[in-house]
């Protein structure tokens, strides 16, 4: 009985800090409908009939900033990385975990080394590869965080490798199988868990990058949506909060859709991903 | 051909003017426009890739040092021979890499209306203590008027260039007319003791508390000013877009008075900082294209209406070319009568200012002392102006 | 079977190794060359030696960088832990709602730092314009302002790291030293955190490296104002990079020095964590 009652005192404080936890979420939200004049002056009350405009900085957000196809390009981005991540670099870390030597051992030191790395140390120099190598397009981007994401995902297949028994690999190899099959039939399906972990990860990852595409795309041509929030900011000589308040309500919306609907393999994918790394 | 445009407000002008010329000639121009305060950021990212910009902007001699290598010598081209005169041309060591292609002018554009209904007229103000006067009693009495003296004075990265480089142009301009020179390693900082007197006068009678100005942005001063909230907006020919909803009839400029020299006869501040320059390192067709597009933009009927005319959606430039039409921009207007009355224009110096980081440091500096009006805060301000000043001048560049 | 595995190295590695070239090792070694180099595009760099360097430790600004990134890191490396953990064994204790609580709290982590930052911006100046004051106009609000930026984000993931620990200690430990009279302090002290040692030195470590790289947030929500005093490492780097003309060169030798200071600390921070764990 008593530690029932402790246990509802501790819902209640946690109610308390959880309103909290997403109010600024919901102050974004309620000043999105207001004239941008009104959202600096007095952010915290609600439209009233004077400030109410509807829906027309969502409009803007899409007509004047671009605000949709932003969505579209870091969809692809996203997407396209992380299914081309996932594939690629499984089949490394299980090559280089199985064919143990001296270049493979080198191979995964190096990976290791490229997640300590931070990104300034090569956003100049990565920027210039891209544009000589006319990688500048959400496709040629693919590449980029393929080789700039590898590291980390290249360490957690390898943790996930080394735990499987060979046995099972062998006698699919003995059956007749070549490597590839081996691979897609045997050890893909075994490594599952490890791919939503994977992916989990360098989804948020990417979805959420500025810098790299900043510096890599070809900004006449493409955005993603962290950067057509970063541009609204006086890009155009002037700041529309009623624009910004739309598109921040826009950037959050997709990601609270995946997240309550993927939410379970979140979790544990970040626990999981945590306990390896 | 590629544009890397240096002015925010003209950028919808130069998307369509790009698509007419496109339309017309069937060249495919490419617009790109730098946020407001990142154009050599921008440059240095793009100028390093492959489609590099064709054309692009330097701010005059300051800016030229750092692109030299990248300029296209325009002597004898089609465009040069348009210029109305050879004092537009940027020239270096007998080559002119670059060509300015605008002329505007700034001052503080005024709410005759509401100065009105204050209770005074533009012949009442002729002098910085005129205005001091004028702006303190506004204040006043704001709560009877409904309206203060400035719009707020907005210190966010899309406003504060009108303090940190236009207004701090006074000072330079004035020192450097004492001195008699036109540039300088090491400002003395002469009058500083007037650019403060007048930075006060903006913060502390504008429509907000001087510590909320570092969140007030463009927009918001526009705002204040067309819904009638302030009488004073600090501003130039460019705006007019803006302010155009008060009416033509209830605009009028006036001087930035800070209390130097000869008051009486005080014109606005009128120059250039827009140099047009052509990327030497372009391949020899892209050259002749993005040439043939400038002249085209400042002969061509339909370039010169985008240019020149202020209707909506239009740049309302003042051209240095012959073409340059009769403006419907009142703005520009209001400048030529000040020169016609025999006013002298202030000289636009700001093209001297050491680097970015030197207008950064001061504007930064500015809204700390506007937040806290200190004079600890002031020796913040003097040695932003003062002392980064020589060292930003000593800067090494390749 | 190695050697049948081997002879498929083109189609397993190919790829990979491929693009991490492109996009690791190739501008990795560029950067450490430029780093040595005065340049504005690589075409014009010209070998300067460890002049960079030199410039680099003599700009006061990326000192005040380093400082302010090293208190930040401090700062927010043990709010975050602190509080995460915290929540984590309130939400072990199998109190009703655990499951809302653990999806709200960890939600923000999935928002990228540009949004957040600018999610804040109008929440703090919303707040702060009450007192007549902004964000920007104080080096004291924007540095606290990204501390509970920064705990906003990420307690939600540490405190995930913390329940799967949490649940993986073997409960019959508590109720062994339960019996033996242990009270719930002492449980916690030499029961609870000696077996959460792996946990914790994964979340000190992230938390470490999250603190010393944060960028995203900086740009978005100060910008470094006022006066560069709320810049921290990685936004200097970029600044001087991309706002400076003639500075590149530095700002690549700034890049190097960053990149020595994150693996350094990383290294000592993981031997730290690790030899308590072994001495346990």
């Amino acid at each position: 009985m008593k530690t029932k009652r402790k246990g509802w005192f501790a819902t209640a404080i946690l109610t308390i800090v959880a309103v909290f936890y997403v109010s600024p979420l919901l102050i974004v939200l309620m000043n999105s409908f207001k004239k941008k004049a009104f959202i600096n002056l007095e952010p915290f009350k609600l439209p009233s009939e004077k400030t109410w405009i509807g829906g027309e900085n969502y409009a803007n957000a899409i007509n004047d900033y671009g605000f949709l196809k932003a969505v579209l390009w870091t969809l692809v981005i996203t997407v396209g990385s992380v299914v081309v991540i996932l594939i690629c670099t499984s089949m490394f870390a299980w090559f280089i975990t199985r064919v143990n030597n001296r270049t493979t051992r080198g191979l995964y030191t190096l990976c290791v080394f490229s997640m300590v790395v931070p990104f300034q140390m090569v956003m100049f120099t990565l920027s210039l590869v891209t544009d000589r190598l006319r990688l500048n397009t959400p496709w040629g981007l693919i590449i980029i965080y393929l080789g700039f994401g590898a590291g980390l995902a290249v360490f957690m297949f390898c943790g996930f490798v080394k735990s499987i028994p060979i046995e099972i690999e062998e006698a699919a190899m003995i059956d007749g199988c070549s490597p590839l099959r081996t691979f897609f039939s045997v050890v893909l399906p075994i490594m599952k868990p490890t791919y939503i972990s994977v992916g989990i990860l360098e989804t948020m990852w990417i979805w959420n990058d500025f810098l790299l595409p900043y510096l890599t795309l070809d900004l006449n041509k493409f955005s993603t949506i962290s950067i057509v929030i970063q541009r609204m900011q006086g890009s155009y000589g002037r700041v529309d909060m009623g624009a910004i308040m739309a598109s921040l309500v826009l950037a959050v919306i997709p990601i609270i859709i995946f997240y309550l609907s993927c939410q379970k393999y979140i979790i544990k994918g970040v626990a999981a991903g945590a306990v390896k790394g | 051909m590629y544009y890397l445009n240096f002015k925010p407000e003209a950028d919808a002008a130069w998307q369509e003017l790009a698509k007419a010329y496109t339309a017309e000639t069937g060249v495919e121009v490419k617009v790109q426009t730098a946020a407001s305060g990142q154009y050599e950021a921008t440059l240095m990212s793009e100028i390093a890739k492959t489609e590099a910009p064709t054309l692009f902007q330097v701010n005059g001699p300051v800016g030229l040092k750092n692109w030299r290598d990248y300029c296209y010598d325009l002597t004898g081209s089609k465009i040069a021979g348009e210029l109305s005169s050879d004092d537009f041309a940027l020239m270096d060591g007998g080559e002119m890499p670059g060509i300015a292609y605008v002329i505007e002018t700034y001052g503080i554009i005024v709410n005759t209306k509401l100065l009105g209904d204050a209770g005074y007229t533009l012949d009442d103000i002729k002098s910085f203590a005129d205005l001091k006067k004028v702006a303190e009693d506004i204040t006043a009495r704001s709560g009877e008027l409904g309206f203060s003296a400035f719009t707020s004075a907005g210190m966010d990265g899309s406003s504060d260039w009108r303090f940190k480089t236009h207004l701090a142009n006074l000072p330079i301009y004035f020192e450097y007319e004492a001195d008699g020179i036109g540039d300088t390693e090491a400002i003395k900082g002469t009058y500083l003791d007037n650019y403060r007197a007048v930075w006060d006068l903006y913060i502390n009678n504008c429509t907000c508390a001087p510590t909320l100005l570092s969140a007030k942005t463009g927009d918001d001063s526009v705002a204040e000013f067309v819904t009638e909230q302030a009488v004073f907006y600090q501003n130039g020919t460019w705006a007019y877009g803006d302010v155009a909803d008060v009416g033509d009839e209830n605009l009028g400029m006036l001087p930035i008075y800070i209390g130097v020299g000869d008051e009486a006869n005080q014109g606005l501040c009128t120059g250039t900082e827009n140099y047009w320059c052509v990327n030497k390192n372009a391949a020899p067709e892209d050259i002749q294209a993005t040439l043939d597009f400038m002249y085209w933009c400042v002969t061509s009927e339909t370039g010169l209406d985008y240019m020149c005319s202020g209707d909506e959606g239009k740049m309302g430039f003042v051209i240095p070319f012959k073409g340059n039409l009769e403006s419907t921009n009142a703005l520009v207007n209001i400048a030529n009568d000040y020169v016609a009355q025999g006013k002298t224009s202030i000289k636009w110096c700001f093209p001297t200012m050491p680097s970015e980081e030197w207008k950064n440091v001061l504007g930064s500096a500015l809204t700390t002392y506007a937040a806290d009006q200190t004079d600890a805060n002031w020796e913040t301000v003097r040695a932003a102006f003062v002392d980064n000043w020589a060292k930003e001048k000593a800067n090494p560049t390749v | 079977m190695e050697k049948s595995i081997k002879r498929y190295f083109p189609v397993f590695l190919g790829p990979t190794f491929l693009a991490f070239i492109i996009g690791f090792i190739v501008p990795f070694i560029m950067g450490l060359y430029l780093s040595l180099c005065d340049f504005r595009a690589v075409t014009d760099a010209k070998f300067v030696g460890l002049s960079n360097f030199a410039r680099a430790f003599q700009d006061a600004e990326f000192l005040h960088a380093f400082l302010f990134t090293a208190a930040f890191t401090a700062v927010t490396v043990v709010l975050i832990n602190v509080i995460a953990f915290a929540v984590a064994m309130v939400l072990t204790q199998n109190i009703p709602g655990t499951n809302i609580f653990r999806t709200t709290f960890f939600m923000p982590n999935l928002i990228g730092g540009i949004v957040l930052g600018y999610i804040w911006q109008l929440i703090f100046n919303g707040v702060l314009a009450r007192y007549d004051l902004a964000l920007k106009i104080s080096a004291k609000y924007g540095f606290w302002g990204l501390v509970i930026v920064l705990c906003w984000q990420q307690i939600g993931y540490m405190m995930i790291i913390y329940i799967a620990g949490l649940q993986s200690i073997p409960g019959d430990l508590n109720e062994a030293a339960q019996i033996d009279g242990a009270n719930a302090w002492q449980r916690l002290w030499n029961v609870t955190i000696p077996n959460m040692m792996p946990s914790i030195t994964i979340c000190t470590f992230l938390t470490l490296t999250n603190g010393f790289k944060l960028f995203d947030q900086n740009l978005s929500l100060t910008a470094g104002e006022p006066m560069k005093q709320t810049e921290g490492l990685a936004l200097n780097i970029f600044n001087t990079f991309y706002t400076r003309v003639g500075w590149q060169g530095v700002g690549q030798a700034k890049a190097v020095v960053f990149f020595i200071l994150v693996v350094g600390l990383g290294l000592l921070q993981l031997r730290m964590t690790r030899s308590k764990e072994v001495q346990q």
